[in-house]
């Protein structure tokens, strides 16, 4: 069984329900938001082991090359160029191998470019993953691939990247159950119908958690009723909460809030159709 | 001598086009014929890499000097590979520009402008 937890933007609530969840029922997590993991932070894993993750990228054994430009002209991402060589701009190129497959006189030999790291480590028996893409990296696609294999059928509780991008995508295929955070501002809203729209042209059934609730009634809740959209859990707008998050501790850790997360689990699993 | 002019148009009465890379068509003046050639630029609706295939294709082209606006860093790059010369145009037709830089009057440009490339993101 696989949860994705993801939301329109940064900042929504998506790591806080993720991790919360993933402890309470002590399932793996896997921190897929790259650009900015912070799972890591309210999980606190021990004995962390990391891994680097590079991709292959093409360079050109000049004494062979007969400037035919088929490497070129194969490149979909405009990564390589020829003037009286072949310049290769390594950060828009994805090591898809196309270059090297198609140059006549196998002058392309790949090597490793590093391009972040995946940690994994132990948050008492639990599990957890996290990947994260190097400071001015342009590709998360790579890493995101990478710890997507990394799960097996293992219940696992997947933190996606802020908004609706390839980097979304990815993690979201064959997940069978997603959870869209939102906040309950106008703003909060444009993100979540994108997220809705996502996740039902990907046939994924999901439902909605309302984070920073103050006033039952607001657009949001509306806009679920209206759409027959399953609101499986609210998180208050409230201080205590602010303060755990700030010093970096899991909500659970507090009874009342333990609760709340028991009662969306248990939506989830009545949405589901099976306990996890 | 090539002279190749970032353009909105294939018209030489038409404006020149500020940006390098996303630019619809180029105008390549050969100073021994007098005349003018467009050629379109496929890679302007490139998701990535715009100003590295706008670069290829001058290049191609047998281009001695780029006449535009601005740069990535990217297309700068393969630019200075090629050997080629950059200068920033003056007020904004294209026919105007080879005039501009027979008088010397054009600045050259060495330093990336606003990159819509591949670049941090
Ligand atoms: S490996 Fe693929 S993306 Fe990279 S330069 Fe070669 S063809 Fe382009
Ligand atoms: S395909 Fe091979 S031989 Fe042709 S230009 Fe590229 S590296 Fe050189």
């Amino acid at each position: 069984m696989q949860i994705a937890v993801l939301s329109g933007k940064g900042g929504t609530g998506k790591t806080t329900v993720s991790t919360n969840l993933a402890k309470l029922i002590n399932v793996r997590y896997i921190d897929c938001d790259v650009e900015e993991p912070n799972g890591f932070i309210f999980l606190k894993p021990q004995d962390i082991k990391s891994k680097e993750v590079s991709i292959p990228v093409p360079y050109v054994d000049e004494d062979k090359c007969i400037h035919c430009k088929k490497c070129v002209d194969i490149c979909q991402f405009n990564a390589l160029v020829h003037t009286d060589r072949v310049i290769l701009f390594e950060k828009l190129c994805h090591g898809c191998g196309a270059c090297r497959a198609v140059c006549p006189t196998m002058a392309i030999v790949e090597k490793d470019r590093p391009i972040g790291k995946i940690e994994t480590g132990y948050s008492d028996d639990m599990e957890c993953l996290s990947g994260t893409l190097n400071v001015t990296e342009p590709m998360a696609g790579p890493i995101i691939s990478k710890l997507k294999g990394m799960i097996d059928d293992k219940t696992t509780i997947i933190d996606c990247s802020p908004g609706s991008s390839c980097n979304v995508v990815k993690p979201l295929l064959g997940v069978d159950y997603a959870i869209l955070v939102t906040e309950p501002t106008e703003f909060g809203l444009h993100d979540l119908k994108i997220a809705v729209e996502l996740v039902r042209k990907m046939k994924i059934p999901f439902g909605v958690i309302i984070n920073r609730m103050s006033q039952e009634d607001n657009a949001t809740s509306k806009y679920c009723k209206d759409d027959n959209i399953n609101i499986i859990g609210t998180i208050p707008f409230d201080r205590d909460i602010a303060v755990m998050y700030s010093k970096g501790e899991l909500l659970i850790k507090d009874e009342k809030y333990k609760k709340m997360f028991t009662d969306i689990m248990s939506n989830i699993e009545e949405a589901i159709g099976c306990s996890l | 001598m090539k002279i190749c002019i970032s353009s909105t148009v294939d018209s030489i009465n038409g404006l020149a086009d500020g940006r390098f890379g996303r630019c619809p068509f180029y105008a390549i003046y050969d100073d021994e014929t007098k005349e003018y050639e467009f050629v379109e630029n496929e890679g302007a609706k490139a998701a990535q890499g715009a100003g590295i295939k706008a670069a290829q294709i001058v290049v191609d082209n047998g281009v001695d000097v780029v006449i535009t606006g601005s740069l990535g860093p990217n297309a700068i790059r393969v630019l200075q590979a090629g050997n080629i010369k950059i200068y920033k145009m003056l007020g904004d037709k294209v026919k105007e520009q080879v005039g501009y830089y027979n008088e010397g009057k054009l600045i050259s440009i060495d330093k990336p402008g606003a990159s819509h490339m591949g670049i941090g993101k």
